[in-house]
């Protein structure tokens, strides 16, 4: 337990320090934000109508910006190797490193949000929506593209395959975090039902990331 | 002769040989009944003579499910019983599955055209079928981008394992979603609402089909091992001329 509760503190301080690079996901995600204004127009009314797409948009391409550092950086200086001989269950390891990265590159996107739904004028109820979507769907993203960081990692130059890998696999997501922010914004369907899938994607990827993570670690890293 | 047996690379060479002249056959044999059939099929009363690229369609649907239900089993064969033809099975069916995706995506989008009036629609069922193809070429993808296929085969057989999920979802996206696409009309509770004069061209065109897919997997997977022997000669000669 201690182990792991090191690895997840070694992981958050690193990720915050100069270098670690996981507030320029954040820096990303304002600059997609500030990019779709002068792609479909300052029109107030629409980009109040788009804004949900565009923040879950935003963050899904930020968090994808940052997964790539989830092993890569571990694997060049020889630490993954340790982390991966040592007597933790190396799937709980991969479950420590992804919960220091949501910690470290997730949540920081969730904060930004309030911020970033002022610029696309949604009022307190949207934004505090598409908030609590983001902070339900988020994990999820970490979890699944955890997989995709480990395939990557143990092939050189992965970076682009990356995206390619985990994009489909995180549409769902996408899916049901729209539509729940959309129903609290406007629509006339609940906000529960699209919010408790989310969850429950979530939870699931929760379950699977770490096992298929480990497992394509421990048979690419020979 | 059991499973283990076939896990010579050379004994699979030979009953190969043997399978697939046979197999090429019977293939043609079932897809001319097949295609006989849905020629001479009646047209429907609302579709006209449009129905007949069902009878394309529909198998092609089926089999791109089915190829990625084939590499699910070979990446358990390849991560669980690290069985050596299982990474061969895997590689070669890739492409196969990806070109039935495609066509079952064409011939809808041909038949969505006269039928819904639009080429496409972000309906549940199209969008994730569209998410399948995007799958097959990122496994394509990850199969090219490592040199040693033995590592490649591990990797892909993660990613096969988790792609694995979109398959139900694909198959209940009618039932969940009541979206453009007609729900389950073959395989479903209380047997199928298609008229006899259909459903058996249609049949016979899905055994066809499945046929074709396993000559071409069989004889892709033969060309996979020659592939390996030529590689595995030109690196020994190339270290017996290095030394």
């Amino acid at each position: 337990m201690t182990a792991l509760a090191a690895l997840v503190r070694r992981d958050v301080s690193v990720a915050m320090r100069v270098g670690g690079g996981a507030l320029i996901g954040v820096l990303f995600f304002l600059t997609v934000v500030v990019l779709m204004p002068f792609a479909v127009g300052p029109d107030l009314a629409l980009l109040r109508k788009l804004g949900p797409a565009i923040l879950w948009i935003g963050a899904l391409l930020a968090s994808l910006l940052t997964l790539d550092r989830l092993f890569t950086a571990d694997h060049d200086d020889g630490s993954l190797d340790l982390i991966v001989m040592s007597r933790t269950p190396l799937e709980l390891a991969c479950a420590a490193k992804a919960l220091a990265h949501w910690l470290a590159a997730g949540l920081p996107l969730v904060a930004a949000t309030p911020v970033l739904g002022l610029l696309l004028n949604l009022d307190a109820t949207a934004t505090g929506a598409v908030a609590l979507t983001l902070l339900a769907g988020t994990p999820a993203l970490t979890f699944t593209g955890m997989i995709g960081a480990a395939l990557a990692v143990v092939l050189r130059r992965g970076g682009l395959l990356l995206s390619v890998l985990v994009l489909p696999l995180s549409i769902p997501v996408l899916i049901f975090g729209v539509a729940a922010s959309n129903a609290a914004l406007s629509g006339p369907s609940p906000f529960g039902t699209p919010f408790s899938i989310l969850c429950a994607l979530s939870l699931a990827s929760l379950v699977i990331g770490p096992f298929a993570a480990a497992a394509s670690l421990r048979h690419g890293l020979d | 002769m059991t499973l283990i047996d076939l896990a010579n690379p050379s004994r699979f060479l030979a009953l190969a040989g043997r399978i697939l002249p046979w197999l090429v056959a019977v293939t043609v044999f079932v897809l001319a009944i097949g295609l006989y059939q849905s020629a001479t099929a009646p047209d429907d009363y609302q579709q006209g003579a449009t129905v007949k690229i069902m009878f394309i369609h529909v198998p092609n649907a089926w089999l791109s499910m089915f190829v990625w239900g084939v590499m699910s089993i070979a990446a358990l064969g390849t991560l669980v019983w690290r069985h050596p033809l299982a990474d061969v099975a895997a590689k070669t069916a890739v492409p196969i599955g990806a070109a039935f995706t495609f066509l079952a995506l064409l011939t809808g989008s041909l038949w969505g055209r006269p039928m819904w009036g639009t080429y496409w629609q972000w309906d549940a069922r199209l969008t994730s079928v569209l998410v399948l193809f995007l799958m097959y070429l990122g496994l394509m993808a990850l199969w090219r981008a490592v040199e040693d296929p033995s590592r490649a085969a591990r990797a892909a057989a993660v990613l096969t394992l988790v792609g694995s999920i979109n398959i139900p979802i694909i198959k209940f996206s009618v039932n969940w979603w009541n979206t453009l696409h007609q729900p389950a009309s073959v395989l479903r509770m209380g047997g199928s609402t298609l008229d006899r004069a259909f459903l058996i061209p249609l049949l016979v065109m899905a055994i066809g089909f499945t046929l074709l897919f396993l000559t071409l997997h069989i004889a892709a997977m033969r060309n996979e091992i020659l592939r390996r022997r030529v590689r595995t000669l030109q690196m020994l000669q190339a270290s017996k001329s290095a030394a």
